[in-house]
């Protein structure tokens, strides 16, 4: 090893990701690498924390028992996925705290759609439907991302999410097929969670300054633009089965390409919320950041507990 | 701010009677105690384990992978190891 140098190492590397080889955390690789991976992973793992405040919003409002227990299995599951990508994170040499104290100082980012409010029961709804199916549509081909502690983790979420969706669309099905008030609830919400919903993916190919990098090193397969795409196709007809009206003017489904055409994402609003001025950037940084604080007496008591109990055992 | 981190556990879990203990993935927790529980609710929330195994991450020998090489190429060379290295006369069964 100590014979090869750098760029004969670069080269090995780029050769294991070619032939579909999982990189794992012990072996070689290059920093960029490293630091690319810790970005995105990090920010997948705040997306999971942070994602769990819109939806802990309607717990005690949920409309029945059946509801209430659905919703909490939800949000726990999520604070799962940000277990699983924090641990993946911690591989590769980064140092817990000092991730999630880049989430609280407002220097790591997090998905912008949770910059959005839940004003209505709808929202769950539109949430797991609309949130939790372009968070899908993501992580799906992640689950071939070649580093093998991501890819797993993602395995374990996309099994988890499934369940997600469906309860979301549940929600927003039984409101769409139910009295004029509900229909309407259930409409003004898809309203206001569409094109947030699409800004999910990411600035547009032409914008997207790491996608050609990422895809490369195959952490990324499709670009933004093909996920976003591909999540129209598939969600229109779903908005149209229970009688939803996309709010688009330009949608419209082609022919030839077998895809539909949509109008033009705000990307003002985007890079807005990403740059921290959304509706709710601050409440929920400072929800995460008071959540920690709150806590420091608890994970302090453990550590004492945990030393007096390891002393008495000794003696 | 909390001056010590809760340690590093892996998390390790027979997903049923007769199988053996598979890595789940890691979590941090004060002590082995906590590390159960809180394995049992990240890794089991959907029936995947009937038993778990915990150990601190700090404890694993791991060989290196830089070393993979030499290390494993001894069994490289012995096809001989095996069955199909062997010939057997057609309409040969139950072997
Ligand atoms: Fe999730
Ligand atoms: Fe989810």
């Amino acid at each position: 090893m100590k014979d090869l140098n750098i760029n004969e190492l670069d080269r090995k590397f780029q050769e294991k990701i070619d032939n579909e080889i999982k990189i794992e955390p012990k072996d070689y690789m290059p920093e960029a690498y490293r630091k690319t991976l810790i970005r995105q992973i990090s920010q997948h793992a705040h997306s999971e924390i942070v994602g769990q405040l819109p939806e802990g919003n309607w717990v005690t409002r949920a409309p029945n028992l059946r509801r209430k227990a659905v919703l909490l299995a939800k949000i726990q599951d999520e604070a799962g996925h940000g277990l699983y990508l924090y641990s993946a994170v911690e591989t590769l040499g980064a140092d817990r705290e000092e991730t999630i104290d880049d989430l609280h100082s407002g220097k790591a980012k997090y998905s912008s759609i949770f910059n959005y409010p839940s004003l209505t029961w709808a929202d769950m709804g539109m949430i797991g439907w609309l949130v939790d199916g372009a968070a899908i549509m993501n992580q799906v081909p992640l689950c071939r991302c070649s580093y093998g502690p991501y890819a797993r983790a993602m395995v374990r979420v996309c099994k988890e999410e499934s369940f997600h969706q469906r309860q979301g669309y549940e929600i927003v099905t039984k409101l769409a097929t139910g009295t004029p008030e509900q229909k309407e609830m259930a409409q003004e919400s898809l309203n206001r969670w569409w094109w947030p919903a699409l800004m999910m993916f990411g600035p547009s190919d032409a914008d997207s300054k790491h996608t050609a990098q990422s895809m490369k090193w195959k952490i990324k397969r499709h670009t933004n633009d093909e996920l976003r795409q591909q999540f129209v196709d598939v969600t229109v007809p779903q908005a149209e089965l229970i009688g939803l009206k996309v709010p688009d003017p330009d949608l419209k489904w082609n022919e030839e390409t077998g895809h539909y055409e949509f109008g033009e994402i705000n990307w003002n609003e985007f890079w807005q919320v990403v740059e921290g001025y959304g509706p709710c950037n601050k409440e929920r940084v400072d929800a995460r950041r008071k959540a920690k604080e709150d806590g420091a007496w608890v994970r302090e008591a453990a550590n004492a507990y945990a030393e007096k109990r390891a002393k008495r055992k000794a003696s | 701010m909390s001056k010590k981190e809760w340690p590093l556990w892996e998390v390790f879990i027979r997903s049923k009677q007769g199988l053996s203990h598979k890595h789940a993935g890691s979590l941090r927790a004060a002590d082995a105690e906590m590390a159960i529980n809180n394995a049992r609710d990240v890794y089991t929330r959907r029936s995947e384990g009937v038993s778990i195994w915990v150990v601190e991450s700090a404890n694993v020998v791991a060989s290196d992978p830089s070393e993979a090489g030499p290390l494993f190429e001894p069994a490289n060379s012995k096809a001989y190891r095996h069955p199909t290295f062997y010939d057997v006369p057609d309409g040969v069964s139950h072997m």
